[in-house]
């Protein structure tokens, strides 16, 4: 190459070129001759996002924003529910159609949320249990956190195109590192001497996993899972940009021709989504106890429900146990 | 010892347990030189545990290991259930070698034949009481049914009725203590392990929980091994107790043993403040009877009489009533003489008979 000719050692890296850019950009060719693989699984995914946006917005907004505020009010009391309720009437005197996009939006975190959850939690167990694959994690997690969104936003583009899965998957890289790393630091902060007496008693790995280490990690589990919420938020704009509609779409396009109006909406709508679901993730992480009664259903609306369905007699079953408690 | 091998529950064959990474070039080390336990933390990095642990407890037996913290005690208990595995060294559980048992077997081992107590209780704190006492049986896969009724059974036994479906926060230390010994015999195990149980209780919840605990011992004869840093629990707990330093067992014996010939200083150093009146008896302390009358002249029947295991204590009451010696006599028949120096001397600890 010419420019190895013109090696000067005070500026040696503007002569090296070790091509790093191009065979990066090796990965769209793999893209373009895999096509056909890559495709079908697309359209899966694709199908299940768009389900979710079409169920969503199936719904009128009337009884979504009940069955919201109804859901905040088990969750996370009434205080809440009333906080989220108001939230829900003020997104949709936003604009006439800011309602539709905020359900779009939210299938989509709904959709990057659920696959997080999936990924992340193994995720986070394996590195809880393992340093070595905690230690290789580690740093992985670091740069999903820090690199600008923009550098991978093309490549997905290239790998799979436009459209909402490169958004969901775009919101994955963002949003996934939090999850596993409360994972992992909830179930390394449990008490060892109660998992001590866990192996006393017999248990195996299995056992200690689920009946001792992910109930007690629920808590810190469950802020991984608002915070991934939070990120997923925060992506709906760059996401649109890779042509995922709704709220961030609004905002790009009147960011696009100076439309400082329809930007606030927009702005407002993520934001006031962002409240809604941060209160109702947060309110998860609370278990009933923590609230003054026995079980999370012992409260809020379904509890006269339960009351009903409940036979008289106060042989009550075992409680069950794990993750289910809390949702 | 003089304990047939087959009638231990619980035996330990020279254990040794050495933590750090070099630990099988350590204990070779110290096994051939005898290095001590500075010197293997200095050049192996290492960090003795257990050394050379040998011990057997009968059925039915309360054997308490006494040791400061730091002495390896709890590290010991441990290789029972095989919480730690031992760096050399062989335990067995009722004739059993289990360093070769597999996990399956172990897990069952665990489950059903050994109870384990905690320092810190470990209850797990999102089940209830009742949860937390059937816990071993769940993990064996037992019907709800069967487990809630096993489990209230063992509730019943340390009388916490009425508390199945609080949650372990809602109880006092006292109360989860003793849903740590529920949850211990829920399985009805055949051996105990009790890692220093009352430790982080007051003194007297601590009384309460020790009389509890000997009475449901009493009655269930489980085979038990009681840690304690307290030699008053020990004493008044154990049938045999191990004296532990350094992860050394220094001295085993009975607490009578262990109070009226200490095996070394250190061990002598823990029985000086305890109180012998209960603990030695008449036996112990008095003079023969040829002794006696070669120097002070025959005995006279009017002198008060006692049993050679009457103790101390009995023979203080007995003592203050006359300014006569005491005659130690079985069915009948003078074995020796308790003078008024003799009784204060055994007090104060110098047991062996007078000159």
């Amino acid at each position: 190459m010419a420019e190895e000719q013109a090696f000067n050692p005070l500026d040696p890296f503007s002569s090296i070129n070790l091509g790093i850019a191009e065979s990066a950009d090796g990965v769209k060719q793999w893209a373009i001759s895999n096509r056909d693989i890559i495709q079908p699984v697309k359209a899966f995914f694709n199908d299940i996002v768009v389900a979710i946006d079409t169920g969503l917005n199936a719904v009128p907004p009337l009884i979504m924003l009940i069955i919201l505020t109804l859901i905040a009010w088990q969750a996370a009391g009434r205080r809440t529910a009333i906080l989220v309720g108001a939230c829900l009437v003020a997104l949709g005197l936003l604009s006439p159609d800011a309602w539709s996009l905020a359900m779009t939006t939210l299938a989509i975190v709904v959709s990057s949320v659920i696959a997080c959850f999936v990924i992340g939690l193994p995720l986070g167990i394996l590195a809880a249990k393992s340093n070595t694959f905690e230690g290789f994690l580690r740093p992985v997690l670091d740069l999903m956190q820090t690199i600008p969104a923009f550098v991978y936003l093309v490549p997905v583009v290239m790998l799979v195109g436009i459209g909402n899965v490169s958004g969901v998957i775009v919101t994955i890289v963002f949003a996934l590192p939090p999850l596993i790393r409360l994972t992992s630091l909830g179930i390394r902060g449990v008490n060892p001497s109660v998992v001590e007496a866990a192996r006393a008693f017999g248990a195996n790995s299995r056992q200690i996993l689920f009946k001792v280490e992910l109930p007690l990690a629920t808590p810190t589990i469950l802020a991984g899972v608002n915070q991934t919420i939070m990120l997923a938020l925060s992506m709906v704009v760059i996401a649109s940009m890779i042509s995922v509609k709704g709220l961030g779409n609004e905002v790009l396009r009147a960011m696009g021709r100076l439309d400082a109006g329809n930007a606030i909406v927009g702005g407002l709508g993520i934001v006031i989504l962002a409240i809604v679901l941060d209160r109702i993730s947060q309110g998860m992480g609370q278990s009933g106890r923590e609230r003054g009664v026995r079980h999370w259903y012992d409260a809020g609306p379904i509890a006269p429900l339960v009351r009903m369905l409940r036979p008289k007699s106060e042989t009550e079953p075992a409680t069950p146990v794990g993750l289910a408690t809390n949702k | 010892m003089s304990m047939n091998s087959d009638d231990a529950v619980i035996r330990c064959d020279g254990v040794w347990k050495i933590f750090g990474n070099r630990a099988r070039e350590a204990l070779e080390a110290v096994q051939s030189k005898g290095l001590s336990k500075d010197e293997i933390r200095d050049q192996y990095d290492c960090v003795v545990g257990v050394r050379d642990a040998t011990f057997s407890v009968g059925r039915g037996q309360i054997f308490c290991i006494m040791g400061l913290s730091g002495s390896g005690k709890s590290t010991l208990i441990r290789h029972v259930n095989r919480l730690i595995e031992p760096t050399s060294g062989a335990i067995f559980i009722e004739g059993q070698n289990i360093n070769g048992v597999s996990n399956r077997e172990l897990r069952a081992l665990r489950a059903e034949k050994i109870g384990m107590v905690f320092q810190n209780m470990a209850l797990m704190p999102h089940r209830t009481v009742l949860e937390n006492v059937a816990f071993s049986q769940e993990v064996r896969g037992h019907a709800t049914k069967e487990r809630t009724e096993t489990a209230l059974r063992a509730i019943r036994a340390v009388e916490l009725n009425g508390w199945e479906q609080k949650y372990p926060d809602e109880l006092s230390g006292g109360m989860q203590q003793r849903v740590g010994l529920a949850r211990a015999i829920a399985a009805d195990p055949s051996i105990l392990l009790m890692d220093e149980p009352f430790s982080a209780l007051d003194p007297l919840i601590r009384r309460q929980l020790q009389d509890k605990f000997m009475a449901l011992s009493a009655e269930m004869k489980k085979t038990t091994l009681f840690i304690t840093h307290d030699l008053d629990e020990a004493i008044r707990i154990g049938d045999r107790i191990a004296i532990m330093k350094d992860g050394v067992l220094v001295q085993i014996g009975t607490p009578e043993d262990i109070v009226t010939s200490p095996a070394d200083d250190y061990v002598a150093d823990f029985v000086a403040g305890i109180s012998k009146l209960e603990l030695i008896s008449a036996g112990k302390i008095m003079e023969p009877v040829d002794a006696f009358t070669e120097r002070r002249g025959s005995l006279d029947d009017a002198w008060p009489e006692a049993h050679p295991d009457h103790s101390l204590n009995e023979l203080v009451d007995l003592s203050i009533a006359t300014q006569h010696p005491i005659i130690v006599k079985v069915d009948g028949k003078p074995l020796g003489v308790v003078t008024k120096n003799a009784l204060l001397r055994g007090i104060k600890g110098d047991s062996v008979a007078a000159e």
